[in-house]
């Protein structure tokens, strides 16, 4: 069976309302490190706890809270080296593949984008993360491996330097809250 | 980071409960209390140790937009254009990449119609093309660092 990803998670933003994203607005900045962080954000929102908690709740299970929880900073936790590796897939095939790939532990994101010729040929992504280089392309060597890529022509983006890495704000006035 | 704020950043990276004490509740699996769980989390977003410590949005599902875009930057100019491009608040993150395409950067909007505006803005003020790679399918995105 081949779903598409489209199809078995429909788009849930037509049940976002007027008060979700109130809600959503009022965590984007993070959660309040109160014993009952609910409780204040119903307060700043005029709601009650209960239909704070039944809202997040709601959020969470139809994906338009990915999750709630940590971010790390992957560099200062011990992940020195991540790579966007990008290959040149045959279109039928993109799938296959990317479900290949998204099943490794260490692939952090897998995605099919468009191509841009004749500058760009490469239509599947995926980012690793490894302590060091030598383990991003000892992680990149089995993956090969295992998804049969051989042969496929890819190309490996190792990160020089990161000038920004900030949740991004989906709602003005704010500066948190991405994926 | 001793082990237990290893077992609070690991425990918090797959999510936190919505109820009306959660602090206590994961508290009392890493077997740690409420006020010192709060305490940590708080010095761990001090220190840097942590960006964040709320949700994870699914932007489209929002309404809203996020894509890549990439550049091809002269080395000679790559300092110039990268003020330009982080200057627009919608620049979530950038990252210099070993390529000719040599950065990278994520455009997240409230409207799929502001990438489009953001993207000729830094078009126009930097003088180079911006290309737009929007995700067709996403096959993972777990973003999961253990420690």
């Amino acid at each position: 069976m081949d779903l598409n990803v489209a199809d078995i998670m429909p788009t849930g933003q037509l049940t976002v309302d007027a008060t979700d994203r109130r809600v959503l607005a009022a965590i984007q900045g993070g959660l309040p490190l109160v014993a009952r962080p609910y409780a204040e954000i119903a307060t700043r929102t005029g709601l009650s706890e209960a239909e704070v908690i039944d809202r997040l709740g709601r959020l969470l299970e139809s994906g338009v809270i990915r999750r709630l929880g940590v971010v790390v900073r992957h560099h200062e936790v011990g992940y020195g080296a991540n790579a966007m590796v990008v290959w040149d897939v045959p279109d039928d095939e993109v799938r296959a593949l990317g479900r290949c790939l998204a099943g490794f532990d260490f692939i952090t994101l897998c995605y099919q984008r468009p191509r841009r010729l004749p500058q760009w040929r490469y239509n599947l992504y995926c980012m690793i993360h490894g302590r060091d280089r030598d383990e991003v392309l000892a992680h990149l060597e089995w993956m090969v491996k295992r998804c049969g890529l051989q042969g496929l022509p890819h190309s490996v983006l190792f990160s020089r330097r990161r000038f920004k890495q900030r949740g991004a704000a989906y709602f003005a006035g704010t500066d948190n809250g991405s994926s | 980071m001793d082990p237990l704020d290893r077992a609070i950043v690991n425990r918090l990276q797959d999510g936190f409960p919505v109820s009306e004490r959660p602090y206590a509740e994961v508290a009392a699996e890493l077997g740690t209390n409420e006020e010192e769980l709060m305490r940590r989390i708080d010095a761990l977003l001090a220190g840097g140790t942590l960006t964040r410590f709320g949700p994870m949005y699914h932007a489209e599902r929002m309404g809203g937009a996020l894509t890549l875009a990439a550049m091809q930057v002269p080395e000679h100019d790559f300092e110039r254009v990268a003020v330009l491009v982080n200057a627009h608040p919608e620049v979530a993150h950038n990252y210099a990449r070993e390529h000719t395409f040599n950065m990278w950067f994520v455009l997240a909007t409230e409207t799929p119609r502001e990438i489009d505006r953001v993207i000729d803005a830094i078009e126009r003020e930097t003088g180079y093309r911006v290309y737009d790679m929007p995700k067709l399918e996403e096959f993972f995105v777990g973003l999961r660092f253990p420690v």
